[in-house]
């Protein structure tokens, strides 16, 4: 039995220590050892996006990061947008909007948008569609989320 | 399996050469992972090589662009120099993936993964590109055409891995671009990819071109004869159809879901020409 990797990172602004195996990825510890599980397994290859995460500031697929690679890293996921019962205008919005149906593409849409949000706070439609491209959502036609996204975009400008 | 995460090149080169063919480098992940998840590869040791700080870095030396093997192609596209001296490179790597994908994949990984249809290889082939090599003898420099060998296959021996591209100084009036055809409006592998990458002169007149095409063979290719007929013309239609008449003699395609034979060898035509449109204009702006 190998020596488990003892790893040290800052998850939603909490410092988080874990142990993982090689094998695990970021998205199976964050699931199974932390029992975070906002973030969806969708394709566990990096097409569907339903496992985005924000890691030291970029938008990636937690299945296409290994665990171990987390060590000194900034995590932030789902779990962390709302502050308390205070929902995120993203997430307002995505509720306003109908931007839902059976929600598993839901978080994944959410970190990518407000990681969009980040870099760009008054994005066009065609923007915003190319951001979220690594989004897929086989319920809603994509058109509410886009709504809602540009609506949450110009909520939070003010 | 084993994960190190090395900070100097030779602690890597030795991990790398310790475990032979067991041992896998990590970059971007995008498709290591991949491979590991679907039981393709089940190395004893993984590699990463980003804590290497010589991996990670854009520079540009008088002139010359130097490009970490590790640097995300969010990274480079959003470097503030890279784009204008080399936007072909650069449009090549930012047609990969997804936003999430460009967060982690790397022009590194995007060669040694060794697909026909990595988009980054024709435009870093036509862009003069050389790999510059750690290993246990040492470093080397090689042309980034000389790295693949075949699909998923590449030359380098054990213990070696790359560590940065280097480009080549531009001369005035030079510019490159990178077209390739998939059929939706992204995030698909290429049926067919062309980089070129010329110079003018005050003229207007081509003085040097280097085409490379990918996805229509086992490795991107560079081809020498259509580069060569754009040589002293000012890239008029006539010698547009002749370079592109090159382009599909050096085509050795294969059938398969994303299209035919018949169907990339004219489309490497066809994008041959517009990507060189695309080059000549930006050269006369350059």
């Amino acid at each position: 039995m190998m020596a488990k990797s003892h790893i040290t990172t800052v998850i939603n602004g909490d410092p988080t220590e874990f142990l993982c195996e090689t094998e695990q990825t970021l998205l199976d510890v964050l699931r199974d050892e932390l029992h975070l599980t906002g973030s969806k397994e969708g394709c566990a290859s990096g097409d569907c996006g339903a496992c985005s995460v924000i890691v030291d500031g970029r938008l990636v697929c937690a299945c296409l990061v290994l665990a171990v690679e987390a060590q000194d890293k900034t995590v932030e996921t789902i779990e962390g947008m709302a502050s308390g019962e205070r929902l995120h205008p993203l997430q307002t919005k995505f509720l306003e909007h109908a931007a839902l149906q059976c929600g598993v593409c839901t978080p994944g849409f959410l970190i990518a948008a407000k990681s969009l949000l980040e870099r760009n706070p008054d994005p066009t439609e065609s923007e915003v569609r190319y951001w979220l491209a690594g989004n897929l959502c086989r319920c809603t036609g994509y058109d509410k989320i886009v709504r809602a996204v540009l609506d949450a975009a110009a909520d939070m400008r003010g | 399996m084993r994960y190190e995460s090395p900070e100097t090149t030779e602690a890597a080169v030795e991990l790398l050469a310790g475990e032979g063919p067991r041992c896998r480098v990590l970059a971007g992940g995008t498709d290591l992972l991949v491979q590991l998840r679907a039981g393709m590869i089940s190395p004893e040791r993984i590699v990463d090589i980003k804590r290497i700080r010589e991996t990670q870095e854009i520079r540009v030396d008088d002139g010359a662009l130097v490009v970490g093997a590790a640097v995300s192609g969010a990274e480079l596209g959003e470097h503030p120099q890279a784009k204008g001296i080399w936007p072909g490179v650069v449009e090549a790597a930012e047609l990969i993936g997804s936003t999430q994908i460009q967060g982690r994949a790397t022009l590194g990984g995007n060669l040694c993964n060794a697909s026909p249809a990595a988009d980054t290889v024709p435009a870093l082939i036509a862009a003069g590109a050389r790999c510059r090599i750690a290993g246990p003898h040492g470093m080397r420099t090689i042309p980034v055409e000389d790295v693949c060998t075949g699909p998923g296959q590449i030359s380098l021996g054990a213990g070696e891995f790359v560590l940065a591209f280097e480009f080549p100084v531009r001369p005035p009036r030079s510019s490159d671009a990178y077209l390739r055809f998939i059929p939706r409006t992204e995030m698909d592998i290429a049926v067919v990819g062309v980089g070129i990458n010329l110079t003018l002169d005050e003229g207007g007149h081509c003085v040097s071109a280097r085409v490379a095409v990918g996805a229509v063979a086992p490795t991107a290719i560079v081809v020498e004869k259509a580069g060569a007929t754009l040589v002293g013309t000012r890239c008029d239609e006539q010698t547009l159809e002749a370079m592109a008449a090159e382009v599909r003699a050096a085509c050795r395609p294969i059938d398969d879901k994303r299209g035919t034979a018949e169907y990339r060898t004219a489309v490497a035509g066809v994008l041959a020409i517009r990507a060189t449109r695309i080059a000549v204009e930006r050269a006369r702006n350059a």
